[in-house]
């Protein structure tokens, strides 16, 4: 079943004027994410990948065409509220969304505001810490913890209202190496173990190697569709769109079809000790 | 300079201070806080002194960390201190124990602005004792709940303890980012220590407009985040913590009363401080 799908949706922050095109932040795109599947959405600064995230939950309503949520569409404003329950966003900065001062609380929002009952809640929020792996951290200060720590509760605080489809909008992009590859791990496994439906918007060309399909776009239009792989396979092309794959990325890659199953890396360091462990693995 | 701000932080512990009811401590900090205005002797003062110092010990906040909170009202502190030692009109029982010049010290005026000085620092040290054992959650929801009352006349009760919370929230926050934006203005030359006081609040303008326009884009995010997060209101809204009354509050409520009434008797019987 389509989980997501944008129905020709272009989107305008200034009102259209007339013979100008270049007002769009996204324009004329049609994509669909199936119910399970993790996509990337790649793109540099400007590109409207963001707008995208926000078209996704209604946060804002697209000029034209229309956004559909499981075949719900979001134009109407009664469907709003459902649509929301069932598509979560995680923003960039960890601290612009964290609501409360200590980490139960702020997990706590999302379900008092939809309703959920108390005895509900607390079940919500034990189970939401345990899925990225913060659970000690529950009666802490929010504004103590590590950036990567502060996402992982901003996604737990997102799980907690139980969305089928979760966007990420550059979640990890304010984050040091280890907080990204936190944050990329715990997304995995939601996908791979919960089935949750993944929008991973973001400008590094490596955290999207994990997806099972990439989009990129530029200047407000899909430009490129298809597998990572096919899609880095095009490298001069992404080039003229200002992406290309780090080295890091192509190394980690090539390992990986070469029958190597090495962790996750985005960094030289990273990747040197997975590669270690990797092998003091097979030869134990 | 910010690190002695000391209000609006949490001190993370379990004691029987923290565990109190936040309802039963903001009523409690207000009967403090009347019992140190009634207080017309060092008696009533001592006996809240005792108090308050009785209950950090409990509470297990540090000693050092509630002094902090004097530190931050230092300035407020010495200039009343100064207004009233030379400006106390004291009585013909007064002795004199410094005649200089234009300026007259009396023992009254002495004992006077002691008494001012430790009415003061008790009054922000319990301030901040109700912030150090209260997380800004149970504090708002505490207000909330005794604000109750005022919906039936249409008050926004829950939208202003929303904002409370989000401001305590935010504090730590905009701490940091003041601390970054003078340092990134002292790395281009900006001087904040030197120079009389007009020069020093002209220094201040470079910090507070990139904090403001910072909050303003902070404001919409979070604006953003709660809307996804499905806020509407307080229309279908679920509270996930309870406040219950308890043996605790109880018995803090007794030893509030005893306060109240032992600085009134002590009032009665023993007199004014001078």
């Amino acid at each position: 079943m389509k989980a997501l799908e944008f129905k020709n949706v272009s989107f305008s922050y200034r009102k259209a004027e007339e013979g100008k095109t270049s007002s769009f932040a996204v324009k004329g795109v049609n994509f669909s994410v199936e119910e399970g599947e993790f996509v990337a959405v790649l793109g540099h600064n400007g590109s409207g990948k963001s707008t995208l995230a926000r078209l996704a939950n209604g946060l804002l309503e697209a000029s034209d065409g229309s956004v559909e949520v499981f075949g719900v569409p979001l134009s109407e404003q009664k469907n709003l509220f459902s649509v929301r329950k069932n598509v979560g966003i995680v923003f960039q900065n960890p601290d612009n969304q964290t609501v409360a001062s200590i980490v139960e609380d702020d997990i706590a929002f999302g379900p008092e505001n939809i309703g959920v009952p108390r005895e509900e809640i607390g079940v919500r929020i034990e189970e939401s810490l345990a899925a990225v792996g913060m659970s000690e951290y529950k009666e802490r200060m929010t504004s103590a913890l590590s950036g990567g720590q502060k996402q992982r509760i901003a996604i737990a605080g997102v799980l907690a209202l139980k969305p089928k489809i979760m966007i990420l909008d550059e979640s990890t992009a304010m984050l040091d190496p280890k907080g990204r590859r936190e944050i990329m791990q715990v997304v995995k496994k939601l996908n791979k173990e919960e089935g949750m439906t993944i929008l991973l918007i973001t400008h590094f060309m490596e955290e999207a190697l994990m997806a099972d399909r990439a989009i990129v776009m530029n200047r407000g239009e899909i430009v490129m569709q298809g597998t990572p792989e096919e899609i880095f396979e095009r490298h001069d092309e992404l080039e003229t769109y200002n992406l290309a794959l780090p080295p890091i990325g192509v190394l980690w890659k090539k390992l990986e079809e070469g029958g190597m199953p090495v962790g996750y890396a985005l960094t030289p360091e990273d990747l040197a000790e997975e590669i270690a462990k990797c092998i003091s693995k097979s030869s134990a | 300079m910010f690190k002695d701000v000391a209000l609006g932080q949490y001190y993370q512990a379990s004691s029987f201070v923290h565990r109190l009811d936040p309802r039963f401590k903001i009523l409690a900090l207000i009967a403090y806080i009347v019992a140190i205005f009634l207080s017309e002797n060092f008696y009533g003062l001592g006996m809240c002194a005792l108090l308050l110092l009785l209950t950090i010990a409990f509470s297990k906040v540090p000693l050092g960390k509630v002094i902090k909170a004097v530190k931050g009202i230092l300035f407020l502190l010495v200039f009343t201190a100064i207004i009233q030692l030379f400006f106390y009109k004291p009585n013909e029982n007064a002795v004199v124990w410094v005649k200089w010049w234009v300026i007259t010290i009396t023992d009254q005026a002495v004992f006077f602005t002691l008494f001012l000085l430790l009415r003061l620092s008790l009054l922000v040290m319990v301030a901040s004792m109700l912030t150090y054992t209260t997380t800004p959650v149970s504090l708002t929801d505490g207000l909330e709940s005794l604000l109750t009352p005022l919906k039936v006349v249409r008050f926004p009760v829950h939208e202003l303890a929303l904002i409370m919370s989000i401001a305590l929230r935010f504090i730590p926050t905009l701490m940091e980012e003041t601390e970054r934006i003078m340092n990134a203005q002292k790395a281009r030359g900006a001087d904040f220590e030197s120079g009389g006081l007009m020069k020093r609040a002209k220094a201040v303008v470079p910090i507070l407009i990139p904090l403001l326009i910072s909050s303003f884009r902070r404001a919409e995010e979070l604006g953003d985040a709660m809307d996804a997060r499905c806020y509407a209101g307080s229309k279908v809204r679920t509270k996930y913590k309870k406040l219950t009354f308890s043996w605790r509050d109880l018995l803090a409520f007794f030893i509030m009363a005893a306060l109240v009434t032992g600085v009134v008797l002590f009032n009665v019987y023993l007199g004014g401080v001078v």
